[in-house]
């Protein structure tokens, strides 16, 4: 055990040119290690990965798990080299026959936990019609949606923005602003919130859905009205994992068209109206926003529980994404006095997910 | 699932009753002494004493728990304040030239102060000619003549009027112009020349007719106004500062600007005195500067005190600020270090009495309040019981220990009065004694401890509304700072000219930064503290009740342990004194920790049962064995990006670096624009097109909008390791069947790191150290928050979700065992949500996600429990947290539902919202100046504030059948508060109000809302409602039927679109 940690450590380090590959097929695990700067042809990977299962049948599809835990494919020289080049800091590949495969479990949270009932519920008749197939569309993982475009004001946009990872940031300003509402008393003017530029490449301005000088209504359903910019910031930074915001956007023109109405020529009552009725809100509830994309993560310390009680979490893979969960080296000495104590076979003491991924040193659980 | 987000929306009505009876917010009471000080007033028959601050409070004082505040409706300095003698009313001018008067009411037995009045003299009065320009009429000074009915205002226009002080009236006809004085002057003095401002107006003790008028040019004039003519002139030259007239109308005592005083005395024949009997520039020859006010008192026992402000030589001592006391030889200059307001003298005031007898002398400074005792010889000061100087040395970090034991009062009562002995006369002699506390004496004691730069602790009498100075902890004895002070103090012991005396303890200068004390601990049962520092000091401490002279071991400690590539390069630590050092009684230090690098440290904690001290820095975090002196653990927490903590004391250089980046980009930007601009000018008409351009477009350069950047929090933000808190528990960490001692850790990066400790435990229970023996630690769990939000609390939850009691609590049968069947939770509150998670296998049970929802980021979490009004032994454990909005919000436990939330602090007040402190039974504290704490109270039960009575006597006519709306009570930060009646006088109504309205009692206390108001409403406001008409009614329904048909129409619009769709 003590070996095997050490070596996973010198592999893990960040300018080491070798990757550590863990490649899986069926029940069945290998390692092997790839030169992160020349990982070579997508050919030469193919065969190899053939080889080292000692596949009989060369009809495989080939995936990898990414950072954020998505399984990804392989099935080109492009993202191959992706998927070595942001091996971080293993790179874990799947292999299952052609036959077997099922075409839909690639893509975003293929390898996170499951959703929640409801949010799965909902999202239902979404994913139905989504089954077009174009030209494999599982290449790619959703960054925004339109959502709720069904029980929202036409002058309304409610655009989720996902986020992976960290690096990329949402890429947003936000700034005061006064906006004109239809109120009982009349028409009057209010202060807003407004969107006040993009960040070149961000991922707001990627996803072409919110634009400067949008008002923004809601986040994560709460109404912005009667809040401070500085509050409705800290609740987007808040919500930036899964963040929803409702935006009447500057640019009527774009609008989803319904029930054969002409663009621009929307109602005159609702243009402007401010924060949508209740009624409108009254499927999205803000608690229901709360997705469980946050769950922090929780490393077991050398003094995990002295017998694995439970399972492979649901998503049954571990996670391992960020720098900071590479498991930190115990103090010596005192982690194998403790644990000699508590078990006679350090082993043992680890939990190892049935049915999951191997793994070595502190075991990380979700 | 749904069932449970149905029952969030519903409001339960049993729970809201139970809420009611749980909580209430109030702001009870002001600790501390009044930031900008502007004026002082003393009433010698109730005595009682005023304070009148910039910010326009006013604050009266009495014997201790004795106070009242108010505060004017405008935020103007109080620049005088006159008490009407025995009535409980009080006189104050503003700088704005208005005249307020304020009464203290009693309402159902308790007495308030209130604003009754308020007169702005007429800026063209009818005979002072029409072009008096508006200047002329402000008010300089005010007299009160005729026991209080009629005021006598002094103008800088030089005119006298006269005000009755019952209606706040001018009393036309009998205003004095400067005209009619000049009247009475010989030609030569007169030369054409104004008199200037009226400087100073004085009343004869025993003849109310006369007043002795002083204007700025230096003329003094005695003016009999019952007879309307002039008495006596003194032609004096000299620009008149203050003016005093002894008792018996023989001595009028001038001060002058020149530094100088002079005494006259009226004679009977002549009614014109040309040169003064003395004038003498104490301070003199060279030149002095002005003697502000001046005292004339003379003693039974012969001879007279003369008191006087400034008048020091200007060259040499222009700066000091001094009040020179001169009795017979005896002259003493007493140096303060704050700018003199005002001084007075408790004497006698009665008109029978022969002489003034002098008692005490009370000087009011910017930053305290210095009495003495002028009837015991050496004129000792007194300390005061209340208006401590908080701020003698800036306050750092502050804590609050509840439920002290009477034994360890005890000791540190005796140890403080070990450390400043007061002489047995001067405890009794505070003269400021007037009214009576109502105030049940607390049911338990209350300790707040205040850490300063100069590196003391100071410990506080928190149990009632004085706060009271105990003790004072010094730690710099233990370290060798820069300057010694004791050279200072013999070279000022060498001049004996003036006769200098340091008076009063404001000293904001700390000898070293380093020495700041960062955090505090304080363990109750063992009298053991833990006090941390700036330097990565950490000092573990022990009360003894006798001195000491000893060895105070030295460890350091390396949080960067291996980590390479970082250099500190902020300040050095401390290096400490070795050997055998004496230490006075009190707390003595045992074990001095260092951190290295010494960053300031920024959590602490303390286990007085296992002996161990946790601390961490913005490096990571260390555990130390104080009983065995050697260190368990170091865990650096720095992220490899992380460079900026390596740079020394943090948002100092941080703010530096970046304004040096932004002063480098625009030099650069100005010179490329200068050399563009330089190119272009080669043309003139280049150049005007220029101009047009930069004409036409300036708007989009200024008017760039405040914006925000919508960015997550990412791994490598600076200083993401600085360890936010520790934390101490017996709890299940390794699994469900075995608890043991655990320490928790959170970091600025939601980062928490949960150690298993192996701590030998002792055989016997009674025993009170453990056995010697190797402490250990392990790492059991780290968690990594998903939102990265600094970790701000961290609390394990026993099974029944209460809190775990301290250390010993449980072992001593003073708190409710833990229950240890249940399983455990630990609440871990980080700036953004809090969540409770399940213990050994730490997954998330409950969370409220705060930020996301309300856009408020937390600062500061307690666990409080609220005892209920209505039932006496029915208590609940919350989660009280005050936001960055300055909002008070409290959450059930462990359910994390939120209960009330209260606005508290203004969310700019940056200072007060981080200077918040919790206590243990939902009161909190926080600074509202630096010298001043807001006391406020979440708990209905648990209030502690002023309730007190006063004995005022008016005269017969000042009952007057005055009806109006009763003004909300403010506190003096002005932020306004309902203050409740107190539930013990509810339903006995004052007998001396059903008598009606010919008493002597005012008539609003009976129609008040404030007895109304009961004291479990929680978060009503006031409303002062008035007669309902039909006709407001009529239009109340109007406007609410037309806003409804607004409303259906929109919602038609909408059912219409919806229609629409289904289309």
């Amino acid at each position: 055990m003590n070996r095997s940690f050490h070596k996973s450590q010198t592999l893990r380090f960040y300018d080491c040119s070798a990757v550590e590959v863990k490649s899986k097929f069926g029940a069945e695990f290998r390692r092997f290690s790839l030169d992160r700067h020349k990982p070579g042809k997508f050919e030469d990977f193919y065969k190899l990965v053939v080889h080292t299962h000692r596949i009989s049948s060369s009809d495989v599809t080939i995936g990898y798990a990414d950072v954020h835990g998505d399984l990804l494919p392989i099935n080109n020289d492009d993202n191959f080299c992706k998927a070595v080049s942001s091996a971080n800091p293993l790179l874990r590949v799947f292999i299952q026959k052609r036959e077997e495969a099922d075409h839909y479990n690639f893509g975003a949270g293929t390898l996170s936990r499951k959703k929640k009932v409801l949010v799965a519920l909902r999202d239902e008749g979404l994913r139905r019609r989504a089954h077009l197939d174009i030209s494999m569309p599982h290449d790619f993982r959703p960054v925004s949606s339109v959502i709720d475009v069904d029980i929202l004001p036409e002058t309304h946009r409610r655009v989720r923005l996902y986020r992976h990872g960290c690096e990329k940031p949402l890429g947003f300003y936000i700034r005061d602003g006064v906006s004109m509402r239809v109120t009982p008393h009349g028409l009057e003017k209010v202060p807003g919130i407004f969107i006040s530029r993009m960040v070149p490449g961000g991922l707001a301005e990627s996803t072409g859905l919110l634009a400067v000088n949008d008002e923004v209504l809601e986040v994560n359903g709460i109404e912005v009205a009667g809040k401070t910019l500085d509050q409705v910031t800290d609740m987007m930074i808040a919500n930036s994992h899964n963040l929803i915001v409702t935006v009447k956007p500057a640019n009527q023109r774009n609008n989803v068209v319904r029930g054969g109405r002409a663009p621009g020529s929307a109602c005159p009552s609702s243009e402007g109206a401010g924060p949508p009725a209740p009624h409108v809100l009254q499927n999205f509830h803000p608690y229901e926003a709360e997705s469980d994309e946050d769950a922090d993560i929780v490393i077991e310390g050398a003094v995990a529980p002295p017998a694995p009680t439970r399972g492979a979490p649901p998503g049954g893979l571990a996670r391992a994404n960020g720098t900071s969960l590479v498991p930190r080296r115990p103090r010596d000495g005192s982690i194998h006095r403790l644990l000699s104590t508590l078990q006679p076979d350090p082993r043992h003491s680890l939990v190892l997910p049935r049915g999951g991924v191997e793994e070595h040193g502190p075991a990380l659980t979700l | 699932m749904m069932k449970f987000r149905f029952r969030r929306q519903g409001a339960d009505p049993q729970r809201e009753k139970l809420k009611q009876e749980l909580f209430a917010f109030n702001k009870t009471v002001e600790h501390g002494f009044p930031n900008q000080p502007s004026a002082l007033a003393f009433d010698p028959e109730l005595r009682i004493m005023a304070i009148g601050t910039r910010s326009g409070a006013v604050k009266i004082y009495g014997a201790p728990g004795v106070e009242f505040t108010g505060l004017h409706r405008d935020t103007a300095t109080v620049t005088q304040m006159h008490f009407l003698p025995g009535q409980g009313r009080l006189l104050t001018l503003l700088d704005d030239s208005s005249l307020h008067l304020w009464e203290i009411i009693h309402h159902n037995g308790c007495a308030h102060l209130e604003e009754a009045l308020s007169f702005q003299l007429p800026s063209r009065p009818g005979f002072d000619g029409a072009s008096a320009p508006p200047s002329l009429m402000r008010v300089t000074v005010v007299l009160l003549v005729a026991a209080g009915d009629m005021a006598a205002l002094g103008t800088e226009g030089g005119s006298v009027f006269f005000l009755d002080v019952t209606t706040l009236t001018l009393l036309e006809g009998q205003t004095l112009g400067p005209d009619e004085v000049l009247r009475s002057l010989p030609d030569d003095y007169r030369c054409g020349k104004a008199l200037g401002p009226v400087e100073s107006l004085q009343g004869h003790l025993r003849d109310p007719t006369k007043i002795l008028i002083g204007y700025s040019r230096g003329l003094l004039v005695i003016w009999n106004q019952a007879a309307r003519c002039v008495d006596h002139v003194f032609l004096g030259n000299q620009q008149l500062e203050s003016l005093c007239w002894g008792r018996d109308g023989s001595t009028v005592t001038s001060s002058h600007s020149d530094g100088s005083y002079a005494v006259w005395s009226p004679e009977v024949g002549s009614s014109l005195a040309l040169q003064p009997t003395v004038a003498t520039t104490p301070y003199g020859p060279f030149p002095c500067k002005a003697i502000n006010k001046i005292l004339w008192r003379n003693c039974e026992s012969g001879g007279h005190f003369i008191i006087f402000s400034g008048g020091m030589p200007r060259a040499s001592y222009g700066d000091r600020h001094c009040v020179s006391v001169l009795r017979a030889e005896v002259l003493v200059t007493l140096d303060f270090t704050s700018r003199i307001i005002d001084f007075f003298t408790v004497h006698s005031t009665r008109p029978e009495d022969e002489y003034d007898d002098p008692q005490a002398l009370a000087v009011l400074l910017e930053e305290e309040l210095v009495v003495l005792d002028l009837q015991t010889p050496g004129w000792p000061a007194v300390p005061a019981p209340y208006l401590a100087p908080l701020h003698s040395s800036a306050i750092t970090c502050s804590a609050h220990v509840a439920n002290v034991p009477a034994k360890l009062w005890a000791r540190i009562v005796s140890a403080g009065e070990q450390q400043s002995p007061q002489p047995a006369s001067s405890a009794s002699s505070w003269p400021i004694t007037g009214g009576r506390s109502l105030a049940q004496e607390p049911s338990q004691r209350g300790l707040l401890l205040t850490g300063h730069e100069d590196g003391t602790v100071r410990f506080w009498d928190a149990s009632g509304v004085a706060l009271r100075p105990l003790y004072k902890l010094s730690t710099a004895g233990l370290f060798q700072t820069d300057c010694e002070h004791a050279d200072s103090l013999a070279q000022a012991a060498e001049d004996d000219w003036p006769p200098f005396r340091k008076v009063g303890c404001f000293d904001p200068y700390s000898d070293d930064p380093r020495l700041g004390v960062q955090k505090v601990s304080l363990c109750k049962y063992t009298a053991q503290m833990v006090v941390a520092g700036t330097a990565g000091q950490v000092l573990v401490l022990e009360l003894s009740d006798v001195p000491s002279e000893h060895v105070v071991s030295v460890a350091s400690v390396d949080l960067l342990q291996d980590r390479e590539g970082f250099t500190w390069k902020g300040h050095e630590r401390l290096s400490p004194r070795t050997g055998l050092l004496p230490w006075a009684a009190g707390f003595q230090p045992r074990v001095l920790v260092q951190c290295l690098p010494p960053a300031a440290v920024t959590a602490v904690t303390l286990h007085t049962e296992w002996g161990l001290v946790a601390f961490g820095t913005s490096h990571g975090f260390g555990l130390f064995d104080y009983q065995r002196k050697s260190p368990v653990l170091a865990r650096c927490t720095l992220h490899p990006n992380d460079s900026l903590a390596m740079e020394g004391p943090l948002s100092r250089v941080k703010s530096l670096k970046k304004s040096l980046r932004q002063s480098f980009r625009r030099i650069r930007k100005s010179r490329v624009s200068g050399k563009k601009r330089a190119a272009n000018a080669n043309s003139k008409l280049q150049e005007a097109n220029a101009q047009l351009a930069e004409q036409a477009c300036p708007h989009d350069v200024e008017m760039t909008p405040v914006q925000r950047r919508i960015e997550p929090r990412s791994a490598d933000d600076s200083l993401s390791g600085v360890v936010r808190c520790l934390y101490f528990a017996d709890t299940f960490l390794r699994d469900a069947a075995h608890h043991g001692p655990t320490m928790w850790a959170g970091t600025n990066s939601g980062s928490v790191f949960a150690y298993a400790l192996e701590v030998p435990v002792a055989a016997g229970a009674g025993s009170e150290k453990r056995p010697e023996g190797m402490v250990e630690a392990v790492l059991g769990k780290e968690v990594q928050l998903m939102h990265r939000a600094p970790v701000v609390a961290i609390a394990v939850l026993d099974g029944r979700g209460r809190p775990l009691p301290e250390p010993y609590e449980a072992s001593r049968d003073l708190a409710q065992a833990p229950d240890m069947q249940g399983g455990h939770a630990v609440l871990i509150a980080s700036e953004e949500q809090f969540k409770v998670f399940t213990l050994p296998k730490v997954s998330a049970k409950t969370k409220f996600k705060l930020t996301a929802h309300e856009g408020c980021r937390v600062r500061k979490v307690a666990l409080a429990t609220f005892a209920s009004v209505a039932c006496e032994d029915y208590a609940e454990t919350c989660l009280a947290c005050l936001t960055n909005l300055g909002d008070v919000h409290v959450f059930s436990v462990p359910g994390l539902r939120p209960q009330v939330h209260y606005s508290c602090i203004r969310k700019e007040d940056i200072s007060g919202i981080a200077s918040c402190v919790f206590t243990r039974h939902g009161q909190g504290f926080y600074l509202i100046s630096p010298s001043e704490f807001e006391r406020f109270s979440l708990s209905a039960r648990n209030i502690t504030e002023p309730l007190c009575s006063l004995d005022i006597s008016w005269p017969r006519n000042a009952t007057r059948a005055r009806l109006r709306e009763s003004p909300k009570l403010s506190q003096a930060n002005g932020t306004p508060s309902i203050i409740l009646a107190p539930q013990s006088c509810d339903g006995s109504p004052d007998p001396a109000h059903s008598k009606g309205t010919d008493t002597s009692e005012p008539l609003e206390a009976v129609l008040s809302p404030m007895s109304v108001d009961s004291a479990t409403s929680a978060d009503t406001t006031l409303d002062t409602t008035g007669d309902v008409t039909v006709e407001d009614v009529k239009d109340f329904l109007g406007s609410s039927e037309e806003s409804e048909k607004n409303l259906r129409n929109l919602v038609e619009d909408e059912a219409r679109a919806c229609a629409i769709l289904i289309k």
